[in-house]
């Protein structure tokens, strides 16, 4: 076959991860709103308050445009794992597929089943029918977070899978360590925990706009309550799964741990980086140049964090990638061991098809345990040099550092809306509920900023040290890519800007005049 | 005895029923694409928008569970399909993807488009979308241009396993007759399917006497597309497989020799060919009689489910080469044993999902839908 497209990789990536975010800014709504109308459909079957229905029914509206658009968004993520990364398709299709299959049979369907109830039962079925039926959409939703998320934890982190040289690819051998994998159940709770903070945020915006407009004042006392009580709590269990998070990048992926901290040269009392500017002169991870301009560190914090003990050392870029440190397995492996490594697999495995053709017994069993041997290292033969393994630090640093200050920032937040909330005195603090309206934004900003470090942060790596982005790729050409990926953007572009007109349209009309 | 061909000829046979369903279901895209033919009002065209919206999900969701369960049980063909018929693909998720928000956006101030350009992306979504889907599948039969070599892993700078033959992607379908006649059956289908579910839901005498006529329109050409290919495939030279060593290669009547050899499959593709025409005639014969759809749909389903398992049982290759070995089986395509029983305890969940989408629809459908019913709804599109 011929060579691929120098830049084919590029494109597939830009399309890919320009999917997901336009993706992502939908989703985490449906999950947290979901939860809230469910609460307050909850509250009106309990009490008999026509209020909360009405609440319950504004919301719902905006579910629905929201979800509408995350569907779009979504069934093309799914089909691009197979148009964009056909050969990640089949290389761990045994393993990825299954994930996305249950996903579909188990959550899809009890989506597309009760919001259809959610939306036009209201005089169709019982209350108590219709109020099960929200909160099963709720569960549908949640249930496929899980295992879009249990697979891509498995990327971060493969477990559960042995490489069969016969097939040419992964199979899986334990489901449960998979979906039970400790990546995946953090990642799972860390993630919908942010769609659930981000729709506090964005009730509460909301329901600041009316304060302060003086307009539908019970129904926005309601939500803000609610909505506060919700961010409030969801934003503590965050800090708690960020933590979780972090530990896992440092034990499971410590080049994207490096990157998040900007820590090329590894150290024993690391401390952690509060505040920083990375030294845009630092060109090579190896150069002497100080990789910041300036710094605010927190003495010891990273070690105590990434390794739970306050002398342990952390390893930076240049350790990683020259090796010789100590780690829980032994002695790190430079690159240039690992990619000898990975080379001699990725050789014994084409000496042992050939043995398998010759009918060369001995050839097999010796080259299939040269490749058990190194696979452990499998993907860094199709990596040419050091520095492919070094993921963007700029944008790694900074996502990570924003981030997790907006995550403190939404606690205080929040903290300050039910303080005032509780005292009968938020309508009277003009200030803070602009503050809340002007915040929306940043709930977005901070998911999106999650999976930037998430998914920028393990480049080069389709599933961590198995697989490169230039391993994973289909054999198209990257200007078919390029069509394909301006047309999405367009289209997406578009589906966004009526979305938003429409959601601040119905924003204005408010429960009582809505449609 | 749970071997591993059982597992894999058990996973055929889900895909086969998901297929099956999947073109039940596109009578919502049957529906999409007669909103500006079958409608001549404002009031008529929204009616039918609120018909056809309250089951778009359901046809969605089906698609995706058709990709996620292909995904899982024969990987292979993602990999390859996809990624080799990608502009078919991509233009068929396009079609899909302008679908998804034109019901929800459509009577929702603000929408920037306004609803005509929504009712548009319907419209597409309904011509383009079924067609398509149609010639994806035909190709099942008359094969594709693509090689699969799994050596190629080893070649670091071009280790793409799955190459198609040419730079059309996908597109080279569309030169192919055979193709388009099934493209052209399967769009006629759903108008069909489309316009038997609008007699069945709506108390609309006007829509309903119309879609009457509309039946012929549509039933007619479906009925000479659908003959014209199974005719022709089964008089074609079909991808055999040789059981012991695994080649493949062409042999006459293939599909035909197929059908006889599985008495069973023979008799469920007649039986949902009968459910398809019973439901259309007894709707032409019988003024009162509304539940067409549901012959026909059934019909549709056991039809469609039994051809797809013709392409992939007795060693039959279910996405065939014309670099014949390259041809994909349900053997060499196939997950792993492990995964397909994991899968396969993951569809004994099947039948709960039946259950439930069932009593939904029993607790929504107990009156047919009016024009009274929709304005009356506050969620109505």
């Amino acid at each position: 076959m011929s060579l691929l497209d120098a830049t084919l990789v590029d494109w597939s990536r830009a399309q890919f991860a320009m999917t997901a975010m336009y993706h992502w800014l939908f989703v985490p709504l449906t999950l947290g709103l979901g939860v809230i109308m469910s609460v307050m459909e909850t509250l009106y079957v309990r009490t008999g308050n026509e209020e909360w229905k009405k609440a319950a029914q504004f919301w719902m509206t905006l579910f629905g445009i929201n979800f509408a658009i995350g569907v779009a968004t979504g069934i093309i993520l799914e089909f691009e794992f197979g148009t964009n990364w056909s050969n990640y398709s089949w290389f761990v299709g045994d393993i990825f597929g299954a994930p996305l299959a249950i996903e579909a049979i188990l959550a899809f369907f009890m989506e597309a089943t009760f919001i259809s109830i959610m939306f036009f039962g209201w005089k169709k079925v019982s209350k108590r029918f219709h109020l099960a039926a929200t909160w099963l959409t709720v569960l549908g939703a949640t249930i496929s977070a899980l295992w879009i998320l249990v697979a891509n934890a498995w990327m971060q982190y493969p477990v559960g899978m042995e490489f069969n040289p016969n097939t040419v690819r992964n199979e899986m051998v334990d489901f449960w360590s998979i979906l039970l994998s400790p990546v995946a159940l953090n990642k799972f709770f860390h993630t919908v925990l942010s769609g659930w903070v981000l729709s506090g945020l964005f009730v509460t915006g909301v329901s600041a706009w009316y304060l302060l407009k003086k307009r539908q004042l019970n129904f926005a006392l309601k939500s803000m309550k609610v909505a506060a009580v919700f961010g409030l709590i969801s934003t503590l269990l965050i800090a708690y799964t960020g933590d979780g998070s972090a530990y896992n990048v440092s034990q499971r992926q410590p080049m994207k741990l490096a990157a998040m901290e900007g820590l090329y040269q590894g150290k024993t009392n690391a401390g952690l980086v509060a505040i920083g500017v990375l030294n845009p002169a630092k060109k090579a991870y190896n150069d002497a140049t100080d990789p910041f301009l300036f710094k605010i560190q927190i003495p010891s914090m990273l070690s105590l964090l990434s390794q739970r003990d306050i002398n342990a050392f952390v390893p930076g870029i240049s350790n990683i990638l020259d090796g010789g440190y100590q780690t829980k397995q032994g002695v790190a492996l430079s690159f240039l061991e690992k990619q000898a490594r990975g080379r001699a697999a990725i050789q014994s495995l084409a000496l042992y098809q050939k043995a398998v053709t010759a009918k060369d017994t001995t050839g097999e069993r010796m080259y299939k345990a040269q490749l058990k041997e190194n696979y452990p290292q499998f993907g860094y033969g199709y990596i040419d040099k050091a520095e492919t393994m070094i993921p963007s630090v700029p944008t790694v640093f900074y996502s990570f550092h924003l981030m997790v200050i907006l995550g403190f920032y939404f606690i205080v937040l929040f903290a300050l809306v039910l303080y005032f909330v509780n005292r009968k005195q938020i309508q009277k603090t003009n200030w803070l509920l602009w503050i809340c309206l002007l915040s929306i934004p940043l709930g977005y900003v901070a998911g999106e900023l999650g999976w930037v470090v998430a998914e920028v942060g393990r480049q080069p790596w389709a599933i961590q040290d198995v697989l490169p982005l230039n391993a994973a790729i289909s054999n198209i050409s990257s200007d078919s890519v390029r069509i394909t990926f301006f047309l999405f953007l367009f289209l997406f572009s578009a589906l966004l800007l009526a979305e938003v007109r429409i959601m601040l349209k119905q924003i204005k009309k408010g429960p009582e005049g809505e449609k | 005895m749970i071997t591993y061909s059982f597992l894999q000829h058990y996973w055929w046979f889900l895909i086969s029923l998901l297929g099956g369903l999947l073109a039940f279901l596109l009578f919502v895209q049957g529906g999409q694409s007669m909103l500006f033919s079958l409608s001549k009002t404002e009031d008529e065209r929204r009616l039918l928008v609120n018909t056809l919206g309250r089951k778009w999900e359901y046809t969605f969701t089906t698609l995706v569970t058709f990709g996620g369960a292909f995904f899982a049980s024969f990987p292979l063909f993602y990999s390859t399909s996809f990624g080799g018929a990608y502009w078919v693909w991509m233009i068929i998720l396009f079609c899909f993807i302008i679908q998804a928000v034109s019901y929800e956006f459509q009577s929702k101030p603000g929408n920037v488009f306004g609803a005509t350009t929504y009712r548009v992306f319907l419209f597409i979504n309904g011509l383009l979308g079924t067609f398509l889907i149609g010639v994806a599948i035909a190709t099942f039969f008359t094969g594709s241009d693509f090689i699969v070599n799994k050596g190629n892993i080893t070649q670091q700078l071009a280790p793409v396993i799955s190459s198609w033959g040419n730079e059309w992607h996908g597109l080279e379908a569309l030169l192919n007759v055979r193709n388009l006649t099934l493209g052209l059956a399967v769009f006629f289908l759903a108008r069909s399917l489309a316009v038997l579910f609008f007699i069945n839901r709506l108390n609309h005498p006007v829509l309903e006497a119309r879609s009457r006529k509309h039946l012929w329109y549509n039933a007619i050409p479906f009925v000479v597309f659908f003959l014209i290919f199974v005719i022709w495939t089964m008089f074609s030279e079909g991808y055999a497989v040789n059981a012991s060593t695994g080649m493949v290669s062409l042999e006459k009547y293939k599909y035909f020799t197929n059908l006889l050899e599985m008495p069973v499959i023979l008799g469920l593709f007649l039986l949902g060919v009968v459910g398809v025409l019973a439901g259309v005639v007894a709707t032409w014969l019988f003024p009162a009689f509304k539940s067409g759809i549901w012959f026909s749909g059934i019909g549709t389903v056991v039809t469609v489910c039994s051809m797809l398992l013709i392409t992939g049982y007795n060693n039959t290759s279910f996405y065939p080469s014309t670099h014949l070995q390259s041809s994909l089986t349900i053997f060499n395509a196939s997950s792993s044993e492990f995964t397909l029983k994991a899968m396969s305890l993951v569809s004994l969940f099947i039948p709960v999902v039946l259950i439930y989408i069932f009593i939904a629809w029993r607790a929504m459908e107990k009156k047919r839908i009016d024009l009274e019913d929709v304005n009356g709804d506050e969620h109505a599109y």
